[in-house]
C-alpha cells in the first residue's frame, strides 16, 4: 500500500481545488445573477425584507390564509419533518385538534371540504404553499374579517395559483405568503 | 389522466432518453475511445502530473484494490479530523460546534462510503468548509470510487484471459473530469437559477409579516445538491434534505434532481453491455432491474396515493393522496416516486419524510435497500447485481448438472464461496444489527448516552421497530435515507451504524472486484452448444428468482414485525 500513498495525498490535494474551490466558486458566481443572487429570493415590503418567496411563515390570524402546520414553527434556521408515523395515537389526536381549530374558525366548513394539507405537517416544516382547496376553505374566513367582498378574494387566491409545470405536470398550488401580502396591498 | 401521474412518467421516459445515451458515452470514454469530451484531456493530463500518477502503469486486480483502499483511508483520518475541529477552523459564519468524536466517526465514514447517512442537521451541525472541503468532496469522489471500481469489471470481460485491468487512477480521474463535475455544473447551475442559495453568505434574519423574528440558514447549497444527487450520495445541505424549498424549490427541480440521481445507474449498465461487446446481455440486466423497480414502485404509488385510512376516518378528503411529511409543490405522486428510486438506487436523498409514510409504503423502501442491486448506486449497483449473476449461475450450473461458466470462464470454488459470503453478509449485518438495537433499547433503557435508548423511537409499537429496521438497512445498504424519527445521535447508534456502513461498503466492492479480476485470469472457453447463455429470458427469470428468495427468505420474519404488523393494525 506504502507505492500508492504519496499519489492519494496528492491526488486529493488537487481534486480539493478543483472541486472545493474553483468549482463551487464559479457557481456562487454566476449565482450572482439569478433571483436573489444566489441567496434565496427574498420578498421585501417598504424597505424591509418580510420573508423569503420560498420559505412558508407562521399566519396565524384570522385576516390571513393560514399555511400548512409546521413541526418545527416555521424555524427557517431548523428544517424537519413531524416524522410521525401514520398509526401513531398521539398524532392522530393531533390531526383531530387541527380540524377542530379549522371547524371553528371557519364557519359552515364541512369537514369532508378540508383537504389534507391542511391538517398534516409538511416534510420541510417551511412549506410556502397550500393546495387550492385549503385556500378555497378559508375565503370565507378571510373576507369576512377583512370586511371585504368575498369576489375579490378569490380573484386574489386565482391570481397567486401556481399552476402545473406547462400545464402538465405535477399538481397546482398557492403561495401562501405571497397572497396575504397581496391582501395587505389591497 | 391527472398532472402529477403524467409528471412521473414524464420522469422516468426524459431518464432513459438521457441515461441511454450517456451510458454508450461513458463505454467510449473509458475504453480510451474518442469522444467530444477529448478537450478536457489537458486537465486529466495536469491532474496526473501534479499527483505524480503514471497512467500508463497498468494494475491487476489486486493492485486496483489497493490503490482504492488506501486512498480511501486517506479520507477517513483527513475528514475526521476537520469534522472535530470544525469550530476551530475557518468558513464557519454560523459559529457552529465542532462534532464529538463518535459523531464525526460516523459523519467520515458515512461520507467516504457513499452513505451520506446523516446524525448530524445541516443548519446546526457543520461549518461551511465541512460542507465543501469534506462532505461535498467526498460525495465526488465516494462515487468516482464507485465508478472506478465497477470499470476494473468492465475490463475484466472485454478480452478473452486478462490480468492487466488498466489503471485505477485513470478511471477515478475520468470519472470526475468526464461524467460527475460537467453534469454536476449544469445540475448545480439549473438550480441556482431556480432558487437554491449558492452564495456564501451566512445566516439571514427577518421580522415576518405577522412580527415573529426568523432566521434564516443559507449558504453554498446549490453546489452540493447537485453532486449529492449525481453520485448518488443523497446527503443533503439542509436538515429537511430535498423537502426544504431550498433544496428542491420547484416541481422542475425536483425532477431533475430525481432524474440526476437515476442516470449515472443506469448509464453504468449500459456502458457494460457496450464495454465487452455484449450488448444484449446489459439489456437483459436492465429489464430485470427495471421490472424489479416497477414491482416496488407500482404498489408504493397505490398505498401513498391511497391516503392515511386512519385520517380518512375522520372524514377528511384526501384527494391527492397521504400529505404527512409531504410538501405541497410536489405532491404526494412525485414524493412516491422518489422515495422508490432513491431506496433502489443507494442515494438515500428524500424529498418527504419516509418516517410518515405508509406502512407498506416502508416495507418497499426497505425491501429495495434490503436488494440495492435495482439500479443501484454509482458503480457499486452493477457490482451488486454482479454477485447474485454469480450465484445464479452457480444454481443454474447445478440445475443442469455443468460446470457453471460466464462469459467464457469457469466459475469454481473460490469465485462462489466469495459470492456467498457477501451476499451472507448483508442479513448477517441488518438482522444482527436490528436485533442488538432491539436488545439495547428493551433491556437497557436507562444507559445514560446523549439519547437514552427508552427514548429513542419517535413512534410506539410496530412502527417504532421499523425506524430501527430502517436506520440498519439504509447504513448497510450505503443507502442514507431514514425514518428520522429515531434518536440517532448518540454512541450507539453512531458507532453501530459507522460500523456497518464501513463493512457494507469496502467488502461488496472487494468481493465483486476479486470474483471478476480471478474470473479474468481464467482460460477463455469458447461458447459450445452446452454453454450456459447468461443474456436469455430464461436466464433473465432465474436471476430474478434468486434475488426474490434470497431476499424473501433473509428479511420475511423481520418486515413481518414491522411495516407489516403494522399495516394489520391500521385494516382493523
Amino acid at each position: 500500500m506504502k507505492k500508492y500513498i504519496i499519489p492519494s495525498i496528492r491526488l486529493t490535494l488537487v481534486l480539493i481545488v478543483l472541486l472545493c474551490i474553483l468549482y463551487p466558486i464559479s457557481i456562487a458566481l454566476a449565482g450572482k445573477f439569478a433571483k436573489g443572487k444566489g441567496g434565496g429570493e427574498k420578498i421585501v415590503k417598504k424597505g424591509k425584507t418580510v420573508g423569503y418567496a420560498m420559505l412558508g411563515q407562521s399566519f396565524t390570524k384570522p385576516e390571513y390564509f393560514w399555511g400548512r402546520p409546521s413541526a418545527v414553527a416555521y424555524n427557517a434556521a431548523g428544517s424537519a419533518g413531524s416524522n410521525k408515523g401514520p398509526s401513531n395515537p398521539d398524532y392522530l389526536k393531533e390531526v383531530q385538534s387541527r380540524i377542530d381549530t379549522l371547524l371553528k374558525y371557519n364557519p359552515g366548513l364541512k369537514k369532508s371540504d378540508i383537504p389534507a394539507d391542511m391538517v398534516t405537517a409538511s416534510g420541510s416544516g417551511l412549506d410556502p404553499n397550500i393546495s387550492e382547496q385549503g385556500a378555497a376553505i378559508q375565503i370565507a374566513r378571510v373576507a369576512k374579517a377583512r370586511k371585504i367582498d368575498e369576489k375579490k378574494v378569490k380573484e386574489l387566491v386565482a391570481m397567486n395559483t401556481l399552476k402545473p409545470l406547462m400545464g402538465l405536470f405535477g399538481p397546482s398550488s398557492v403561495n401562501v405568503l405571497k397572497l396575504n401580502l397581496a391582501l395587505d396591498n389591497l | 389522466m391527472n398532472t402529477e401521474l403524467i409528471g412521473i412518467i414524464a420522469t422516468f421516459l426524459l431518464t432513459l432518453i438521457i441515461a441511454i445515451p450517456l451510458g454508450k458515452y461513458l463505454a467510449k470514454v473509458f475504453a480510451g475511445e474518442k469522444v467530444w469530451t477529448d478537450f478536457l484531456k489537458p486537465l486529466e493530463n495536469g491532474i496526473y502530473k501534479l499527483s505524480g500518477i503514471n497512467v500508463k502503469e497498468q494494475m491487476n486486480w489486486k493492485q486496483q484494490l489497493k490503490a482504492l483502499l488506501t486512498i480511501n483511508l486517506l479520507w477517513l483520518v483527513y475528514g475526521f479530523f476537520v469534522l472535530i475541529f470544525q469550530d476551530k477552523l475557518p468558513f464557519n459564519p454560523d459559529g457552529n460546534p465542532g462534532m464529538t468524536p463518535d459523531l464525526a466517526f460516523n459523519t467520515i465514514i458515512s461520507f467516504v462510503a457513499n452513505c451520506n447517512l446523516q446524525h448530524y442537521s445541516g443548519e446546526s451541525g457543520v461549518s461551511y468548509l465541512t460542507q465543501q472541503f469534506v462532505l461535498m468532496f467526498l460525495q465526488f469522489v465516494s462515487a468516482a470510487t464507485g465508478i472506478a471500481a465497477a470499470v476494473v469489471l468492465f475490463k475484466a470481460f472485454r478480452d478473452k484471459t486478462a490480468t492487466q485491468l488498466g489503471n485505477f487512477w485513470e478511471f477515478f480521474v475520468k470519472s470526475i473530469t468526464r461524467l460527475l463535475l460537467p453534469l454536476s455544473v449544469i445540475v448545480a447551475l439549473i438550480l441556482t437559477f431556480n432558487g437554491t442559495p449558492a452564495s456564501y453568505e451566512g445566516k439571514d434574519q427577518f421580522i415576518s409579516v405577522q412580527g415573529d423574528t426568523v432566521n434564516v440558514s443559507r449558504g453554498p447549497a446549490a453546489q452540493m445538491i447537485a453532486i449529492k444527487h449525481l453520485g448518488t450520495n443523497g446527503g443533503g445541505y439542509f436538515g429537511a434534505n430535498s423537502a426544504h424549498p431550498f433544496e428542491n424549490p420547484s416541481y422542475l427541480t425536483n425532477m431533475v434532481e430525481v432524474i440526476a440521481q437515476t442516470i449515472i445507474p443506469i448509464a453504468m449498465i449500459i456502458a457494460f453491455g457496450y464495454f465487452i461487446r455484449r450488448r444484449k446481455l446489459a439489456w437483459t440486466i436492465f429489464g430485470v432491474m427495471t421490472i424489479g423497480l416497477f414491482m416496488l414502485m407500482i404498489p408504493t404509488l397505490s398505498s401513498e396515493l391511497g391516503g392515511n385510512p386512519a385520517i380518512a376516518k375522520m372524514g377528511i378528503s384526501q384527494a391527492t393522496g397521504a400529505m404527512e411529511g409531504k410538501e405541497v409543490r410536489l405532491g404526494p405522486a412525485a414524493t412516491a416516486y422518489w422515495s422508490t428510486l432513491t431506496t433502489v438506487i443507494s442515494t438515500g436523498s428524500v424529498n418527504g419524510m419516509h418516517d410518515s409514510t405508509m406502512p407498506l409504503t416502508g416495507l418497499w423502501q426497505l425491501l429495495a435497500m434490503m436488494i440495492n442491486a435495482i439500479y443501484g448506486g454509482c458503480g457499486v449497483g452493477l457490482l451488486n447485481y454482479f454477485v447474485y449473476l454469480i450465484i445464479a449461475v452457480f444454481i443454474s450450473g447445478l440445475m443442469v448438472g455443468r460446470t457453471p461458466e460466464f462469459l467464457g470462464h469457469k466459475v469454481e470454488a473460490r469465485e462462489i464461496k466469495i459470492a456467498a459470503l457477501i451476499t451472507l453478509l448483508s442479513p448477517f449485518l441488518i438482522l444482527a444489527g436490528t436485533a442488538i438495537a432491539s436488545y439495547v433499547f428493551t433491556n437497557h433503557g436507562n444507559a445514560a448516552w446523549a439519547v437514552q435508548p427508552k427514548a429513542w423511537l419517535n413512534n410506539p409499537g410496530f412502527h417504532g421497530f421499523s425506524e430501527m429496521l430502517y436506520e440498519v438497512t439504509s447504513s448497510n445498504a450505503n443507502n442514507g435515507s431514514g425514518f428520522e424519527g429515531l434518536g440517532d445521535n448518540n454512541i450507539f447508534w453512531n458507532v453501530l451504524t459507522g460500523v456497518i456502513i464501513f463493512l457494507g461498503r469496502f467488502l461488496p466492492i472487494i468481493g465483486p472486484v476479486a470474483i471478476a479480476g480471478l474470473l479474468a485470469g481464467k482460460k477463455f472457453i469458447p461458447e459450445s452448444a452446452g454453454t450456459l447463455k447468461t443474456d436469455t429470458k430464461t436466464f433473465a427469470l432465474m436471476t430474478f428468482a434468486v434475488i426474490l428468495v434470497l431476499n424473501a427468505l433473509s428479511y420475511f420474519p423481520a418486515l413481518a414485525l414491522g411495516p407489516l404488523a403494522e399495516y394489520f393494525t391500521m385494516l382493523k
